[in-house]
């Protein structure tokens, strides 16, 4: 969006009326230009901050507001203010549609983050597309930016990239006949399909492969037919909530001993809680944000990190978690490439997003490219285990 | 082999008695009010999230169980006050969907005041299975199912031997009549979701050591459990326990000997075959018109 030219209006009569028609922005204009300022960029969002996906939207939604409150108050990107306009799409793809519309054509939006979940995210990828406007999804399915979109990027690893941290970890402990038990829906059901389609690369063989749904209150049906698989060497479990939870009980229940691995889904204290002693010496995945506080000195992620947690925490006396995370990363990484491109030019801001190089996130260190629009590799993911009630940083 | 057909009718049974516990407050308030409750499944979450909240703040679980579940039954007591009764004269359809939007409510309000995340309960008598011929089963499920057992001969008692229970079957016959020997229709139906509630919340709290919990919990139990009333014939207390068996059964099973993909549907196969063959579930009597 250009600058528009100062207008000064005649307060007279039908003139007078038509000007205020033209709407606020051209007001807003001659304000700012009176304080020799340059135009806010409109950031637009919609989140899934009630509904099923709500554990996403709410700390998303809470992040933003949180952190452009903090750029304003120091001064903007390059004079520019932030402007933030969020929806909530109750995790509804339909209802995420018809929201990137409305901020596209009626807010007039510069930018677009949001989409907590990947079919919201879906759902609103054409309209981004054709509008020709840049949109930072929050979303964890690698379809978002597999093939690469013009407009489109994500900032959370996808669940390739977990796949691929998990089984190269398998491959170096000689463990390659692996039980797969993952979540029938979303999350789980995207992050099997990714597992099934890399374990050849890696050389692993899946010789089992179960699933449950996502409320169910009993696994050790699946989890004996896994245990009575010849030659099973570990066990993965990819889902989110309270099924890995249960799934990591029966095992313990069960006497299973086998190595035993958990997606970065359950990266949080609040699985810890949940599963008590029977988490001891599970391996699993987590961001930066995760294990923050055992982070080298030395990483560059770790001020970064534990500034934001302590942000997050001041703010609303709450854990900050991956997905707060995910939408940190996006704001600052729009707010970076908008201050290169100078301004709210759309292509502009495209353009600088794909050139984002070494930029630190609190989910890992961004470099995009034309071919990559996540721009994170396995590195980006630290491998845990769960010792004493607490993360063990592994690698 | 034995021990995973053992391990198999294990889990089934875990999971059947919770179906079976989420299943029998359908059949109370069908049985007083002719009105399927979809607000049930947040009965059982209320009385698992207070009482994890109360033993959060300190108190045992002998004190906390009780006060959760008297909490449950006033906010069972007072949906039937504010939002049954008003409508009372309307449709069943019309109080079922009254039902639905207390249970949206419900969820609602759960998750502004205990936010939406997952909590445990710790079990009643420890964590150590119980090991048969290679199979474990938890002691925690043997809780379930007793309570649930224990619910049952409640519930034979309360219909068939008390003034109250009578009273209750005798409005959902007639209210006109039962109105005319002197019943108060009115206190029954507020006694029915109370009835419903106190199970509800008793079966929430017996199973959140197994399940965990969550503001949006009921939605899962609330329809597993109507399957199992419908299944066993609603209405019928025992039927709701056999239905719930056979769903957990069905399930478990299935996900032993065919493939876990296909065990939601086993269990929904074998409702829609039994309903085909007996529309009034397995222990359900035919219902006759009364003119």
């Amino acid at each position: 969006m250009k600058v528009r030219p100062p207008v000064v209006p005649a307060f007279t009569g039908p003139v007078f009326a038509f000007m205020l028609s033209v709407a606020g922005i051209a007001v807003g204009v001659v304000a700012f230009a009176a304080d020799a300022q340059a135009q806010a960029i409109k950031i637009g969002s919609f989140l899934s901050v009630t509904g099923g996906a709500s554990f996403l939207g709410d700390p998303e939604k809470k992040t933003l507001e949180l952190e452009v409150e903090a750029i304003n108050r120091q001064g903007g990107i390059n004079g520019h203010k932030l402007d933030l306009v969020v929806y909530d799409d109750g995790g509804a793809a339909d209802k995420a549609a018809s929201f990137a519309k409305r901020l596209i054509e009626s807010d007039q939006v510069d930018v677009l983050i949001g989409g907590s979940t990947t079919a919201t995210t879906m759902a609103a990828i054409p309209l981004a597309e054709k509008a020709g406007i840049p949109f930072v999804s929050l979303a964890g399915a690698v379809v978002i930016v597999d093939p690469v979109k013009h407009w489109v990027f994500k900032t959370p690893h996808t669940d390739r990239l977990a796949a691929e941290k998990i089984f190269e970890d398998l491959r170096k402990r000689g463990l390659t006949k692996l039980g797969l038990i993952s979540e029938d829906a979303g999350f789980g059901k995207s992050g099997h399909d990714q597992s099934l389609i890399v374990a050849k690369a890696f050389g692993i063989e899946i010789v089992a492969d179960e699933v449950y749904s996502p409320r169910d209150p009993d696994t050790t049906a699946q989890l004996t037919k896994i245990r009575n698989t010849p030659g099973v060497a570990a066990l993965f479990n990819f889902g989110f909530g309270q099924g890995p939870a249960v799934v990591t009980r029966n095992v313990r229940q069960l006497g299973i001993t086998i190595p035993f691995y958990q997606s970065h889904g359950v990266a949080s204290k609040e699985f810890i809680k949940l599963v008590g002693e029977a988490g001891e010496g599970i391996r699993l995945l987590g961001s930066a944000l995760a294990v923050a506080e055992q982070l080298p000195a030395a990483d560059p992620q770790r001020p970064v990190v534990l500034a934001f947690q302590r942000a997050y925490a001041d703010a609303y006396q709450a854990e900050a978690s991956t997905f707060a995370g995910y939408a940190r990363d996006a704001l600052y990484m729009v707010a970076e490439a908008a201050g290169r491109a100078g301004g709210a030019d759309k292509a502009k801001v495209r353009d600088q997003l794909e050139l984002t190089k070494g930029f630190i996130g609190t989910t890992g260190i961004f470099t995009m490219s034309p071919a990559d629009h996540m721009g994170l590799s396995p590195a980006s993911f630290h491998l845990i285990e769960i010792r004493n009630g607490n993360w063990k940083l592994m690698d | 082999m034995s021990s995973a057909f053992l391990q198999y009718l294990f889990s089934g049974l875990t999971i059947g008695s919770i179906y079976a516990l989420a299943g029998l407050g359908f059949s109370i308030i069908y049985n007083a009010s002719r009105v399927i409750n979809f607000a049930q499944g947040e009965f059982i979450m209320i009385g698992a999230m207070a009482t994890v909240s109360l033993t959060g703040l300190g108190l045992p679980l002998l004190a906390a169980a009780p006060l959760a579940v008297a909490a449950t039954v006033l906010v069972g007591v007072a949906v039937a006050k504010f939002a049954i009764t008003p409508a009372r004269g309307a449709s069943p359809v019309t109080l079922i969907i009254i039902t639905i939007g207390i249970s949206v409510f419900l969820r609602g309000a759960a998750q502004a005041l205990w936010g939406k995340g997952f909590h445990v309960l710790p079990p009643f008598s420890g964590d150590a299975p119980f090991v048969v011929l290679g199979a474990v089963l938890l002691p925690q499920s043997l809780w379930v199912l007793g309570t649930t057992l224990v619910v049952i001969a409640g519930l034979g008692w309360f219909f068939g031997r008390t003034l109250h229970g009578k009273a209750m079957l005798a409005t959902s016959c007639n209210p006109l009549a039962a109105q005319l020997v002197g019943i108060r229709v009115s206190g029954v139906v507020l006694g029915a979701f109370g009835l419903a509630a106190l199970l509800g919340a008793v079966g929430g709290i017996v199973m959140a050591p197994i399940t965990f919990t969550s503001a949006d919990a009921g939605i899962m139990l609330g329809l597993k459990g109507f399957s199992a009333a419908v299944l066993g014939g609603l209405g019928n207390g025992a039927g709701a326990v056999l239905g719930g068996l056979i769903v957990g059964m069905a399930e478990a099973m299935s996900a032993g000997y065919l493939s876990s993909s296909y065990k939601e549907a086993t269990a929904f196969a074998i409702i829609l075959f039994v309903l085909l063959f007996m529309p009034q579930g397995l222990l359900g009597r035919a219902g006759t018109e009364r003119v």
